[in-house]
């Protein structure tokens, strides 16, 4: 922990599943680690754990986020070190079926600790709008809402936000959660054709501040095969670079937004064909 | 925009205007939790301090459209003299109120 510096509880949520939240929780913990924070991402899919399979440490896990709130493991004994980044450290999630042995002042306690000990407290949400999701976004100072320009995606988010703005201890203080829309699974060339809600379409709907566009691509299917974070795995790609931008957004960096594109010849261009 | 984009306009608009119009309304309802059972049980004091009716015969429908929304309130009143061997009567009083879709005005704070 860097003295003098106040942790932040950072939620990734989505509402909808498989838009994206764990592979984009694992990119932006790891490249907030790269850039020299401490960084604890914490899964609370529990029954469906999967953070630790993106992140490669599938076969680290002894204890996890129930065994700590039981009092069966301290927190330290739960916690796995990453093995390429060493401010990074993953607390699992658990796989047993039981829902409500992830309590309410359990994670409150938890969620204190790490506050102690990390600068960055990544949670992992998962899908819906139960229990699970409600807890992840609980104690959070800011939240990731995680969209794709998809209309059950953007209706979902809206939910979640709105869950936001009344469910968290911010809210229920009369405070705000700082909100952060990062679209992902963006197909430049879909949006060009009108195939696709634009980013402004899901701006001016959602409209709260974008946080970053990460373009649909084979690099992030392919980190997640070997169980890498695409920004260590690929870190030169156009969705690593894009998910460093917004990591820095987040740090406070001004840095200017790309819409991603792509690049096509005239033919293309005329009759937006995408080449093959 | 594209030469082809001009003949054949893609399906975003619609999805687009699709989302507006049902998240304007899936908002009012989130900010505005039991508007209905706020109505119900004012306009029924206010009624009952009147005449004297029976709670299970009232019905409340709020219709909701783009720009106004209606409000129908829908209450029998039993007679109080009927004749003797007759069938029981009833009046009944109905209520039908425009109410002004307003999100603004029932968001607490801004976030």
């Amino acid at each position: 922990m860097s003295e003098g510096k106040s942790a932040r509880v950072l939620v990734v949520t989505s509402g909808k599943g498989g838009v994206g939240k764990t592979t984009s929780t694992a990119a932006m913990g790891a490249a907030l680690a790269h850039l020299g924070e401490k960084v604890v991402v914490v899964d609370f899919d529990v029954g469906l754990r999967n953070l630790d399979l993106v992140l490669g440490a599938e076969r680290r896990v002894v204890f996890d986020l129930i065994n700590v709130i039981n009092g069966v493991a301290k927190l330290q004994q739960a916690l796995i070190r990453d093995k390429r980044l060493e401010n990074l450290y993953l607390l699992p999630a658990s796989q047993t079926r039981d829902k409500d042995a992830l309590s309410e002042e359990g994670v409150a306690k938890v969620i204190a600790e790490l506050r102690t000990k990390f600068d960055w407290i990544v949670c992992d949400s998962p899908a819906g709008i139960e229990r699970g999701a409600t807890l992840a976004m609980r104690h959070a100072d800011a939240a990731i809402i995680v969209t794709n320009p998809e209309v059950s995606s953007v209706r979902d988010s809206d939910r979640i936000i709105g869950l936001l703005d009344s469910k968290t201890e911010r809210a229920e203080r009369g405070e705000c959660v700082d909100k952060h829309l990062l679209i992902t699974r963006y197909h430049p060339w879909r949006a060009a054709r009108g195939e696709m809600l634009s980013i402004e379409d899901v701006l001016e709907i959602l409209s709260i501040p974008l946080l970053g566009i990460i373009p649909e691509s084979e690099e992030v299917l392919r980190a997640s095969n070997v169980g890498s974070p695409v920004t260590v795995n690929a870190a030169l790609s156009a969705p690593a670079r894009a998910y460093f931008d917004a990591t820095r957004r987040l740090k406070g960096e001004q840095i200017p937004m790309q819409i991603p594109n792509e690049s096509r010849g005239i033919f293309n261009k005329l009759f937006g064909r995408k080449a093959a | 925009m594209n030469l082809l984009s001009i003949f054949r306009r893609g399906s975003a608009p619609i999805a687009r205007e699709r989302l507006q119009i049902l998240l304007a309304h899936e908002r009012e309802a989130r900010d505005q939790p039991d508007l209905l059972g706020v109505l119900r049980e004012d306009i029924l004091a206010a009624i009952s301090r009147h005449v004297s009716f029976d709670p299970d015969k009232v019905q409340i429908t709020m219709d909701r459209g783009a720009t106004v929304s209606t409000l129908a309130v829908d209450i029998e009143i039993p007679n109080r003299r009927r004749p003797s061997g007759s069938l029981p009567r009833y009046n009944r009083l109905m209520i039908d109120a425009e109410v002004a879709s307003a999100r603004s005005q029932w968001t607490n704070g801004l976030c």
